[in-house]
């Protein structure tokens, strides 16, 4: 894990454009920025102003239309998709909205899943597993599955499930936007606690201002694919 | 992804659409039991037709004479007549030589003698035979009344049934009596210095037989004895009764005329493509030696030409239910796009998700080929069955029409999951080549 001053992730005029129909989309539009490593930002900005999709380039699950992209000075527009997935697996972990959890699986597979994808042995995974839920506070709850689990416990599920493999940056897409406003707060503590004690960089995007100036260091507001503003909240 | 861990998704996948991946399944295992019943059909009536010819005894036999002076003429080269040389006498030397042979298992004389048998009084003439202990397995003492010599050296007979007929109204009332059999045997003379000394007399002898069977057709004895008696004693027992023999007249010429020689040596070969060699290799020892021309090499080409269609339209049922899998994993893209898309967040590589679904693929195609063989037995051992209780009907033996070696089942498997595998070939790629982003809007 890297902390200190380094820069955990870099962009320098990265642009997504796609066409919708005959028009050209410009999701994200030359945004060049610079997130320290243990810097817990908040990407804002209204639907559509391209926060997602700079999120998204910066999990390596989607690819700039030019410019670039670092992650600890690797350009992820340089990689392959083997690498790509590496680069999901090993440097980031990822929360969505919608908690994304499999189903089928209880709470202790859904957390192992990324360990197994990543090859990491058995014996160890058990230790990790624990560790991972130990950290969201869920440890009661191990063969549930997601159904049986409330909003917010499936949140924490997918944010031990992102914490498991160790991963440097945590990157998360509206994490409260399906929770109540109790929930949402919890939530926010568990990524304020995990940004503190395990010094990550956390990248979140959220619509919701008070929140983000409440939790953030930083607050970078997009609007039409492009950087707005960006500072420390008031 | 470790082999394990894919296995292991691979089979909860499988699992949680149970019904379709069980239809699917069991469509691999209808195509995979339409071939193998298909196969081992031809391949069963190919063991039938090579197992009859085998133990025909005609291929798998060498006759053997001593060579005649007129086989040492050489025409074109050399003199026009070669040194005289002795024949080679077809002795018990010479045969010891021929079962050292390599693939040899068996050397044996054809001895025939004129006989009388004197049974409730009356007498009856007819020839008799030895019959070597393989010819147990020979196809003319299928369905025979009674049964096999004992021992290799027993006092027994067979008879065949003219001769029953001849000997008693009702055959089967035969098997447990005795009969007695006179004989010519050959004795040599006593010793007295005289030149005379060195011949042989004839004299009459009898000897009582029990007779254990009744034969309905007359064994062929190999390549040079058809035709060899009505009334059958072992080997070992005609041997014991130094019977005179047609070629006695020709060792009576010889220096040593009680030295015993063959009339003829059958050798058989434990195969029959090997015959050509232990052929020649008795030709070589300085004999005659004759053998048919191996009909089973022909016969394979012919079965490997049927065996090859029974296989072509066999595999047609096993092509279709690929399609099956093909429509399933499709199916299965569709309803997992969102978790391909979860796995991809996670770290899975596109290989990961490409070889899940091959995983997916080949389980099915493991389990299909696996219910598929057990299932083309079963067929096959139905078509065994109807197959004896029409035979039955007619007062036939039974026999196996149909055959599953273990090359086949290995073959069927095997096939099943290549098959299975080719199918995954589209919707594996389709589901590692899916965009991430788009696969995780999917609702």
């Amino acid at each position: 894990m890297t902390t200190g001053n380094s820069i955990a992730i870099r962009t320098d005029r990265v642009s997504r454009h796609y066409h919708m129909g005959d028009a050209l989309v410009r999701a994200v539009d030359g945004v060049s920025l610079e997130i320290r490593a243990g810097e817990f930002i908040a990407l804002l900005g209204s639907s559509g102003s391209g926060k997602s999709t700079l999120l998204n380039l910066m999990a390596g699950l989607d690819r700039p239309s030019s410019g670039a992209i670092f992650a600890h000075e690797r350009n992820l527009a340089d990689m392959t998709p083997e690498d790509l997935a590496r680069h999901r697996s090993h440097t980031v972990g990822i929360v969505f909205q919608a908690f994304n959890l499999l189903p089928r699986m209880t709470l202790e597979e859904n957390v192992e899943l990324p360990l197994r994808l990543a090859e990491v042995d058995r014996e160890e995974r058990t230790a990790r597993v624990r560790e991972a839920i130990e950290r969201v506070h869920l440890t009661a709850r191990l063969s549930h599955r997601p159904s049986e689990l409330s909003g917010g416990e499936q949140q924490r599920t997918a944010f031990a499930r992102a914490l498991v493999n160790r991963p440097s940056i945590l990157l998360a897409d509206e994490p409260t936007g399906n929770l109540d406003s109790a929930t949402g707060d919890q939530i926010m503590q568990l990524l304020r606690e995990i940004n503190q004690t395990l010094g990550m960089t956390i990248v979140m995007v959220t619509h919701e201002r008070p929140r983000a100036e409440r939790f953030a260091h930083r607050l970078i507001l997009m609007g039409d694919g492009k950087v707005i503003s960006d500072g420390v909240p008031a | 992804m470790k082999g394990r861990d894919l296995g292991e998704l691979a089979i909860r996948n499988l699992r949680e659409a149970l019904l379709r991946n069980s239809l699917t399944t069991l469509g691999i295992a209808v195509g995979v039991a339409s071939l193998v019943a298909m196969v081992s059909l031809g391949v069963g009536l190919q063991d039938l037709a090579t197992d009859r010819l085998a133990r025909s005894g005609l291929f798998d036999a060498i006759f053997v004479t001593p060579r005649s002076a007129a086989a040492n003429f050489r025409g074109g080269q050399g003199p026009l007549f070669a040194p005289p040389e002795p024949p080679k006498p077809l002795d018990e030397d010479a045969r010891q030589k021929m079962l050292a042979l390599p693939n040899v298992v068996e050397v044996y004389p054809d001895i025939r003698f004129p006989i009388e048998i004197h049974f409730n009084g009356n007498p009856f003439a007819t020839m008799a035979a030895g019959v070597a202990p393989s010819a147990r397995k020979d196809g003319a003492f299928d369905g025979m009344k009674g049964s096999f010599f004992s021992g290799p050296g027993t006092d027994e007979a067979i008879l065949q049934i003219d001769l029953a007929r001849q000997l008693s109204n009702q055959p089967d009332s035969l098997i447990g009596q005795n009969v007695v059999l006179r004989y010519a045997e050959r004795q040599p003379l006593p010793a007295d210095g005289s030149s005379a000394s060195d011949g042989f007399s004839i004299v009459p002898k009898e000897k009582s037989l029990r007779i254990v069977g009744i034969v309905e057709t007359e064994p062929a004895g190999g390549v040079g004895s058809l035709g060899r008696g009505r009334l059958l004693i072992p080997l070992q027992l005609a041997q014991t009764l130094r019977t005179a023999q047609a070629n006695d007249l020709r060792d009576l010429l010889r220096d040593n005329p009680n030295q015993h020689s063959y009339e003829s040596l059958t050798v058989r070969v434990n195969d029959p493509p090997k015959v050509k060699d232990v052929e020649d290799a008795i030709k070589q020892m300085g004999f005659t030696a004759f053998s048919l021309i191996d009909a089973s090499k022909s016969l394979s080409l012919v079965f490997t030409v049927f065996d090859l269609f029974l296989g072509i339209f066999g595999s047609l049922a096993l092509i279709v239910a690929s399609l099956g899998i093909v429509n399933t994993l499709v199916m299965a893209i569709l309803e997992r796009r969102r978790e391909i898309g979860i796995l991809k967040a996670l770290g899975a590589s596109d290989r990961d998700v490409r070889r899940l679904f091959f995983v997916e693929a080949g389980a099915m195609g493991l389990l299909g080929g696996f219910l598929g063989l057990f299932i083309g037995r079963l067929i096959g051992l139905a078509i065994n069955f109807g197959t004896n209780v029409y035979l039955k009907g007619r007062n036939l033996p039974a026999i196996s029409v149909t055959a599953v070696h273990w090359w086949m089942a290995a073959l069927a498997i095997l096939f099943s999951i290549l098959i299975s595998l080719a199918a995954g070939i589209y919707p594996a790629s389709r589901a590692a080549g899916l965009d991430p982003v788009e696969a995780l809007r999917y609702e």
